[in-house]
């Protein structure tokens, strides 16, 4: 009797999952779009394929989709992320390795629903959760733009990614958790240029990417929008009114560093985020200052940051390392290009994490080949461990006027791993 | 008194712990071979190394170097019995005014000291941070090329041993002017990746 029941229980569940899988099934499937022959280069005007260029500068697309040493758009560029690694596409026309065969719906529904022209889910890495606000004739735009690049056969190779991650269908069940598909919805209590640069910066510019922390599941949290968040070894600053930055941004300041690079009181712009004012710096002026003027009301008006931190921690090691070391160029005495930024002023200093203090001082700074930017020697083959969490401790305490941050050790050698020459 | 180790040998130094390494080696120790170029860790020509790593002496100050082991280009060789690196410049004759090519030589050090294979690609990125105004960059890099070779096989003539030097790009070193000789080595345009992936 008790083993009929048992059956009967049994029976009765795997019927509940077969229907739950054969649901989900159901709702993860997407057919594909079948392959179209590709559109010939004069099918779309010339204005068309030049907002498609801004807007690829503004998505940094070319960032990406370009692998180091390789050809722009063709894709097999690495991205580390939590859960494995997952190369980017060739996003070129090229018809059997790139997107030569996809039609615009096929494209739109890549950009706003994350689903490649054969029906596969495409992983969060390209953020089609900000894509999903381009409004039609952006996206129609960015296809003209794309279509008409050289087509370059590279193949992707594969990713990665353990089981059941490999599995893409799953992704349809973190789409349904965390993709709101749409496009964007202007906010009446603001004007025409923040609803502009709201549109661009959560759209297409994708900032809260790297500026907005994401969940064990790899989503960005909602709730802290631009409160920081990590990117390729380096930690995203908060951009909203959690920033930890000494001289408050403004409007002004943000639209010339983020088209520069550069500003005289922020510094350099480094790390990740050097390619992304480097693409910016080709994007529409009006487009860029949208994004700031967005970015700047994010922030909010705060006062003049007060030092927070009470008299520095005896730390000799520290003061002589920073003295010797990175005082002569540092110490405010010597103008640009020969003396470096007051480190009063960096956000390395008075931000979040030691991380970028770290890789900064370990790597130095480098403008990436052919291109003109801040220079600093790195310092990985000289500074032992100790020497540099003390000059890292130093910094914090005299410059960032911070309490101390409680990552150094750690930062410290996850951070000698990615410098070691 | 700070003790450096330079080249082996153990030194005493009066100079003060935040003198750079530069000023020591060439005011101190008479060891000339770093040179001043910039003074700011921009052009690399004070180039040594310190534990076999590539370092701008000019930034360096000794403090940092107590106990560590410091190479000049005098410790690659001398004039009378040089090094294989120091041979393969000669060769090649990669130097013009030459005031950039002890710090090319010891960030090259570096690379093939780490990597006797080292392909075109990673000399030419070793080499990226330090700057020649002659333009004798060709010639540079064949003669890192060719040090490679000497470095491989005490002996062998370089010529002769190119194409079995796997895993490599390096081209047999006399090859034709550097122009060709560049555009053969590059290369193809097309990326063969190995497997399709959406």
């Amino acid at each position: 009797m008790k083993t009929v029941v048992t059956r009967r229980v049994v029976t009765r569940l795997l019927w509940v999952l077969g229907f739950a899988v054969a649901g989900f099934l159901l709702y993860a499937w997407r057919s594909a779009i079948p392959p179209a022959d590709p559109p010939s280069a004069d099918s779309f005007d010339a204005d068309t394929i030049r907002r498609g260029a801004q807007l690829a500068a503004l998505g940094d697309c070319a960032t990406c989709h370009t692998a180091p040493g390789g050809e722009t758009f063709a894709g097999g560029r690495p991205l580390s992320t939590p859960f494995g690694t997952i190369y980017s596409t060739n996003i070129t026309p090229d018809l059997s390795t790139g997107i030569g065969r996809w039609s615009r719906p096929a494209f739109e529904r890549a950009l706003r629903e994350g689903v490649d022209r054969e029906g596969e889910h495409l992983y969060p890495a390209f953020p089609y959760d900000h894509f999903t606000l381009l409004n039609d004739a952006d996206s129609a735009a960015l296809y003209a733009f794309m279509m008409t690049r050289q087509p370059v056969q590279a193949r992707t190779p594969d990713n990665h990614l353990a089981f059941p991650l490999n599995m893409r269908l799953i992704l349809a069940g973190w789409k349904l958790l965390f993709l709101r598909e749409g496009p964007y919805e202007s906010d009446p209590t603001h004007d025409e240029q923040w609803n502009r640069g709201a549109y661009l910066a959560n759209g297409i510019g994708h900032c809260g990417a790297c500026h907005t922390p994401r969940n064990s599941l790899g989503a960005e949290i909602g709730a802290r929008h631009f409160a920081g968040g990590e990117a390729e070894g380096w930690y995203a600053y908060a951009i909203n009114s959690d920033s930890q930055s000494s001289e408050a941004w403004n409007a002004d300041a943000l639209h010339a560093f983020l088209r520069k690079g550069w500003h005289e009181q922020h510094g350099d712009a480094h790390g990740p985020m050097a390619p992304v004012s480097r693409n910016l710096s080709s994007a529409t002026d009006s487009d860029v200052q949208a994004i700031a003027v967005y970015v700047a009301s994010v922030m909010g008006k705060r006062p003049q940051a007060k030092p927070t931190a009470g008299d520095p921690p005896n730390n000799d090691t520290g003061a002589a390392v920073y003295t010797t070391a990175c005082a002569s160029c540092h110490d405010g005495t010597k103008p640009l290009p020969f003396g470096g930024v007051k480190l009063t002023l960096s956000t390395a200093a008075s931000g979040e994490t030691a991380t970028n203090l770290i890789n900064v001082v370990l790597d130095g700074l480098h403008p990436p080949e052919g291109t003109a930017g801040a220079i600093m020697p790195g310092f990985s083959s000289t500074l032992t461990d100790g020497q540099l969490e003390s000059l890292v401790s130093y910094i914090r305490a005299n410059f960032g006027a911070k309490p101390p941050w409680t990552d150094v050790e750690s930062s410290v050698r996850e951070a000698r791993s990615r410098f070691s020459d | 008194m700070i003790e450096l180790k330079v080249n082996g040998r153990s030194h005493n130094v009066s100079a003060d712990p935040d003198t750079p390494l530069l000023y020591v080696l060439r005011d101190e120790l008479q060891l000339n071979a770093a040179k001043f170029g910039c003074g700011l860790g921009q052009c690399g020509s004070c180039t040594v190394l310190v534990d076999g790593a590539p370092t701008l002496s000019c930034v360096t100050p000794i403090m940092l170097l107590e106990g560590r082991q410091i190479t000049t280009l005098e410790g690659l060789g001398s004039l009378e019995d040089p090094g294989p690196l120091q041979q393969a410049f000669i060769e090649e004759q990669a130097a013009q005014c030459g005031y950039c090519i002890p710090g090319m030589m010891m960030r090259a050090q570096a690379l093939l000291q780490r990597n006797p294979h080292a392909s075109d690609a990673e000399i030419r990125a070793q080499l990226e941070p330090n700057l020649c105004r002659c333009g004798t960059h060709m010639r540079i890099l064949r003669a890192v090329r060719r040090a490679a070779t000497l470095m491989a096989g005490p002996g062998t003539p370089p010529a002769t041993r190119a194409p079995s030097t796997a895993g490599t790009q390096l081209d047999a070193p006399d090859t034709d002017n550097d122009a060709q000789g560049d555009a053969r080595r590059r290369p193809a345009r097309t990326d063969k990746r190995e497997r399709p992936e959406r």
